[in-house]
């Protein structure tokens, strides 16, 4: 019998070796080694369903692996959960924000800590928030309440509750996909300080660009296994790193047919409106969308595209302006006299608006044609005719379900927006809202996503495409709107923009702003 | 094919609990499990019923020998328990159709309370005259309690929909101000000679029963059930007709399970709101009136023993399915028959309580699979 | 139809909806509606009784209530918390189970004589402030004085100690209290169990010391879903519960009381002169509650606050909530 000599590292951080963690059907990481150095920033790269997440979150302690071991700062672990990890001086920042609306930035930070014993001195405690960011350049004001704090200064809040815990280990799942270009810029000064100080980073990502530009070494994962571990950046190529993450050399491009444009289909004129708090959200959008073209709207989350896309299919009233489809009036209408223009909606929330999770397939395909022929006839439906539309939807668009019958709840992401994009597209659409249509999904449902997509623009159907990723949106759309605030601070056509240009208006720099028809200056309280 | 997303929306949910039991979310459901879990429920609720019985010096063999043999034991007491099942069903189809859309009509009680009084109306006040034919009376009286049911059912349905009102309470105060309202009907204006109850009804306001067929049938001698309980059937039959055949139903069935992708798909929530509490509380109503013109032939104080709350539990036994609340009904008509016999009075009513704590306990089954953690040491 | 016995009436029969409505406000704001409020209160209220029919000693019968009242809770716990189930369904079922059960266990309680009950109270000095002193601190039941400690103290817990923030965090956002270590599942047991035991001492309150007594369902008689309204009435706020609660029973004591005299402002009283009449007084506290609540939800719709953002959701780790 041989004795195994664990000889820590001082080096290491943290150390994983040989990680299993399945899920049904899925081996989600397949005995995937990683380690972390003291001081360093270690990207881990990899597509949308890699196991990036999963990894981290079982170093973090929220799933716990099936095989394989963890060692921290040279010494064997097992978290059962967050709070573990996080007395081991590591803490993550999830995508979804892990913060509580109606409190405060400082009760935000103090919940799950064992101080204050029992009275809670808030005075006292916002003072020490506050220190502490602006000791780390992550300006926010402990007073505030999260829900009025931009995307971006909830993430610093994220921060700041790891670094009051003592964290000296951060782990950060994907950080930039909520920001602008330039608040990443901000984000990665804070990094490179916080590394300086000798804190240790894992930066999740599946973007090439800023992996090189932040990381010190880079890990690559593919279909739960490494294909790349640890190499220091500047051994590494982008063709090289692409083709570890995506297992082949082309990345797919997508083609496009030129820019054949029909009559104008919408028109919004000075649109205000408010948000859900009452607060305004849109604050006078004037655009024109013309059949067979895409028109991006680009822009940090929270600067009024989900009340936009909501104003343009009828579930938000508007305070003032007017919205027409094909010259017909639909703001300040209903949801249904939209639908009867022929807006379609692929909606950003994909399981609470866009589909009844816990009814069938089929069910959820008839969503808008239920009161038209052939699926209803009068006050009834014809269950034989749902079934024939829902099957014949489920084989053209491959969703992927053992049958129409099947709860909408079971399917993956891929397949649920496979299932939204059917039955929009089959109501026909003359005007097509997309919204976020492609966030969560893996690589191959992207690239069906985008050519349905392009199909409709062929089919001369207008399409608004709103996004948060800029790429998407160069790669789509044929003109490119930018939203600031609720208001366009920028058109540019696609062909020629500029990305820094388009970056600099997403956060409000307005350095050469040319002057937007509609687009008149107005106090805002 | 193409792969799922794993990382992002695993299919399996651990779920910690203060025991050590690992429930795994089921990918597909067997058919035949909902059935099963819920005849398994219903034995596991009298098990520990009988236990609480037997606690309590009871003999539980002997009481629920005694249920079933006093409610199915002969063509007269099955009579009698489909006479108690007829207003369950019509309660019950009340509340399933409510609770598809997730509207909690705690209220059946109150619009069958007000149903009855309708009904009432129609001879009481009268708006028909004395010897009027039955083919008259009788349907008048069913527009009467339906009306009635149905203009109570509407109130909340009216404030939950469009001032966001809790229709819980709204529903449960209802009930409270409908008892009081019966209560000075039959103390005051309708009292008959000082007593705490109406007059009773001309033979032309009585629902015909069975036993009204004896000459012709002698079978039929003795035997009470009434035209109540076809009512109860064709609306079990229209109301699944309305839920899984018909717009309405398909719109009632999204906006249950998702308001806001109901309002996605263009419907109007607030209209199909007040609709849905209208006809909950018709059928509610319709309830009443048959149990004032089949069973009582009068309006008195003490017409319910709480038909409407058990209602709640007939619908939640039968999975929300209205050929299921005819079932449970029979079921529930059993045991509020032979219960009325059992000594503490509260038993009947603990037992429901039971069976429907049992029943929506039992979904943890339909939802997950159980199993014991193996926990590495 | 004097004020101060009217007002003093009010804050003592007030107190059990106190009681039954600060439960409620713990167990919803960590995010789990409880409708058995009733039920518990049932049980605490036979089981208190019974306790001091059989023991002679009102205190035992206190503790004993009360504990009572948490352990149904704990029933609604395991259901909507580890399995999950519809929190509106369990609740309904616990009130039907304690009514049914507190039936049985009173079987034979209607007939008891007297008992003793738990003391009365005159403040010294207190009692003699004008105004407040007769109706606050005159001959009042030891457990009102009680609920005038329970007001603040259940206000500075929620609002400002740590297990509070917890609290509340778990309410308003399950998965980021997860995240950050704290046990939602122990919490939201804790507060469902919480809630139980102030129902069931609202329920002994009731036959121990307001009034005395066991009278089958009538005992508690729809007091339970009254503090459920009184929340939403409060919109989760424990002040205005305890305002809420006081006030109501005040003016439920109020309309007893109109029934009394033969002349009213100087007209005759209908309510004296028809007696059927008084069923109309009896409807207007349910006729007030659903009044209440029409403007407090246009008062919530218009300053846009409202529940606490994961009522009524069962917490499952691993599903993201909004």
């Amino acid at each position: 019998m041989t004795l195994e000599l664990v000889i820590p590292d001082p080096r290491l951080a943290v150390e994983m070796r040989g990680i299993v963690r399945r899920f049904p059907g899925v081996v989600a990481n397949d005995g995937v080694d990683f380690d972390l150095r003291v001081g360093e920033v270690h990207a881990l790269l990899g597509e949308n369903g890699a196991g990036k997440s999963t990894l981290m979150n079982v170093l973090d302690g929220l799933y716990r692996p099936d095989a394989g071991e963890i060692m921290v700062g040279g010494q064997p672990v097992e978290f059962r959960s967050p709070r573990d990890a996080i007395a081991a001086g590591l803490g993550m920042v999830h995508q979804h924000f892990a913060l509580v609306p109606t409190q405060t930035v400082t009760e935000n930070v103090l919940i799950g800590l064992d101080r204050p014993r029992f009275r809670i001195d808030i005075g006292r405690y916002d003072d020490e928030v506050a220190e502490l960011a602006a000791r780390h350049g992550l300006g926010v004001d402990p007073r505030a309440r999260i829900w009025q704090l931009s995307v971006g200064e909830q993430q610093r809040v994220e921060i700041l509750k790891m670094l009051y815990r003592g964290a000296r280990i951060l782990i950060l799942d994907e950080p930039t996909a909520v920001l602008a270009p330039q608040e990443a810029q901000d984000l990665f000064r804070t990094l490179r300080s916080m590394v300086a100080d000798g804190t240790s980073v894992v930066f999740i990502s599946h973007k090439l660009g800023e992996v090189a530009q932040i990381a010190d070494r880079v890990t690559v994962m593919r279909r739960g296994k490494v294909t790349a571990s640890g190499i220091p950046i500047s051994e590494t190529t982008t063709a090289g790193l692409a083709r570890l993450m995506i297992g082949r050399d082309v990345v797919e491009t997508i083609e496009r047919t030129p820019f054949d444009t029909g009559p104008v289909v919408l028109s919004m004129r000075d649109v205000e409106a408010e948000s859900d708090r009452g607060l305004p959200a849109l604050r006078g959008i004037s655009l024109e969308v013309r059949a067979g073209e895409i028109l991006g709207v680009a822009g940090v989350a929270g600067n009024g595209q989900s009340e936009l896309a909501q104003v343009l299919t009828g579930l938000r009233h508007c305070s003032r302006g007017s919205v027409t489809v094909n010259g017909v009036e639909v703001g300040n209408r209903t949801p249904r006299d939209a639908i009867n223009e022929h807006v379609a909606h692929v909606p950003e929330d994909r399981t609470g608006v866009g589909s009844a999770p816990n009814l069938s397939i089929a069910d959820n395909l008839i969503m808008k044609s239920y009161r038209e022929a052939p699926v209803s006839r009068h006050w009834s439906i014809d269950t034989g005719a749902v079934r024939r539309f829902a099957n014949r939807l489920r084989e053209t668009y491959s969703i992927a379900a053992p049958s129409v019958e099947t709860e909408t709840r079971l399917l993956s992401g891929g397949n649920l927006q496979r299932l939204i994009l059917a039955r929009e597209i089959a109501s026909e659409p003359r005007l097509m809202v997309a919204v976020q249509p492609t966030r969560g999904l893996d690589v191959g449902a992207i690239v069906t996503v985008h050519r349905l997509l392009l199909d409709q623009r062929q089919a001369g159907s207008a399409t608004i495409l709103i996004s948060e990723d800029l790429d998407e949106i160069l790669a789509l759309a044929d003109r490119v709107a930018v939203i600031y605030e609720g208001r366009l601070v920028g058109l540019f056509d696609a062909a020629d923009a500029d990305v820094a240009e388009i970056g600099l208006r997403m956060t409000g720099g307005m350095a050469s702003r040319p002057p937007e028809p509609g687009d008149a200056p107005r106090i805002v309280p | 094919m193409t792969t799922s997303a794993p990382a992002h929306q695993p299919d399996r949910k651990p779920v910690r609990l203060p025991w050590a039991i690992l429930l795994e979310r089921r990918l597909e459901i067997p058919r035949w499990l909902p059935v099963a879990t819920t005849i398994g429920a219903v034995v596991v609720a009298l098990v520990i019923s009988g236990v609480i019985l037997w606690f309590a010096g009871g003999d539980p063999i002997a009481i629920f020998i005694h249920i079933v043999r006093s409610s199915f034991g002969s063509l007269g007491v099955l009579s009698d328990t489909l006479v108690m099942a007829t207003p369950l069903i019509l309660t019950g189809l009340a509340c399933a159709l409510a609770f598809r859309m997730r509207l909690w009509n705690i209220g059946a009680e109150g619009q069958f309370l007000m149903g009855a009084w309708g009904a009432s109306a129609v001879v009481l006040i009268p708006i028909v005259p004395a010897g009027t034919p039955s083919i008259i009376t009788i349907p008048l009286m069913m527009a009467g309690g339906m009306a009635a049911g149905g203009v109570y059912g509407a109130i909340p349905g009216i404030l939950k929909a469009f001032r966001g009102v809790n229709e819980i309470i709204v529903t449960l105060m209802l009930n409270y101000i409908a008892a009081l309202w019966i209560a000075y009907w039959v103390f005051g204006p309708w009292s008959e000679a000082g007593f705490q109850l109406t007059a009773q009804f001309p033979k032309e306001a009585w629902l015909p029963r069975l036993s009204d067929y004896s000459s012709a049938v002698p079978a039929f001698s003795g035997l009470t059930v009434h035209l109540g309980l076809i009512f109860g059937l064709v609306a079990a039959m229209l109301v699944r007709f309305l839920l899984f055949r018909s717009r309405s139903g398909y719109e009632i069935r999204l906006i249950g399970d998702s308001p806001r992708a109901a309002r996605y798909a263009g419907i109007n929530v607030a209209r199909n709101t007040v609709i849905v509490f209208a006809l909950s509380g018709a059928l509610a109503g319709l309830a009443g009136m048959s149990e004032v013109s089949g069973v009582v032939h009068r309006l008195q104080q003490a017409i319910s023993p709480g038909y409407g709350f058990t209602a709640i539990i007939v619908a939640y036994i039968a999975k929300l399915h209205p050929y299921g609340v005819v079932v449970a009904s029979i079921a529930f008509g059993a045991l509020i028959l032979a219960g009325r016999e059992i000594q503490p009075s509260g038993i009947p009513a603990m037992i429901q309580g039971i069976i429907l704590f049992c029943l929506i306990a039992s979904e943890v089954v339909l939802r997950y699979r159980v199993r014991l953690e193996r926990r590495m040491a | 139809m004097d004020p101060t016995i009217i007002l003093a009436a009010g804050v003592a029969s007030g107190t059990v909806l106190l009681f039954a409505a600060v439960g409620e406000i713990f167990a919803e704001r960590a995010g789990v509606i409880n409708l058995g409020v009733e039920g518990m209160m049932l049980i605490g209220a036979v089981v208190a009784f019974g306790t001091a029919v059989a023991t002679g000693n009102a205190w035992l019968g206190l503790v004993l209530g009360t504990l009572a009242g948490g352990l149904l809770a704990v029933l609604h716990a395991v259901i909507t918390i580890s399995f999950q189930a519809e929190q509106v369904v369990s609740g309904l079922a616990l009130t039907f189970l304690g009514t049914g059960l507190a039936r049985v266990l009173g079987e034979d309680l209607s007939k008891a004589g007297a008992i003793a009950l738990l003391p009365t109270l005159t403040i010294p000095g207190l009692a003699a402030v004008p105004a407040i002193g007769p109706i606050l601190f005159t001959d009042q039941s030891v457990l009102v004085y009680v609920g005038y400690i329970v007001v603040p103290m259940a206000w500075y817990w929620i609002n400002r100690t740590r297990p509070g923030l917890h609290l509340r965090a778990v309410g308003e956002s399950p998965t980021a209290a997860d995240t950050l270590g704290v046990d939602v599942y122990r919490l939201r047991y804790a507060y469902v169990v919480v809630g139980g035991l102030f129902a069931g001492l609202a329920g002994a309150t009731i036959t121990l010391a307001i009034s005395p007594g066991w009278f089958g369902d009538l005992t508690v008689n729809g007091q339970g879903w009254i503090a459920i309204a009184i929340v939403i009435f409060a919109q989760w706020g424990v002040g205005r519960a305890a305002l809420g609660a006081y006030a109501f029973a005040a003016i439920q004591r109020l309309l007893i009381d109109i029934q009394g005299p033969e002349q009213l402002f100087g007209f005759p009283n209908p309510f004296y002169v028809n007696h059927t009449l008084t069923f109309f007084l009896g409807m207007v506290p349910y006729v007030l509650i659903i009044a209440v609540l029409v403007a407090v939800s246009g008062e919530a719709i218009r300053k846009r606050i409202g529940a606490p953002a994961a009522l009524g959701i069962s917490y499952v780790r691993g599903e993201r909530g909004h």
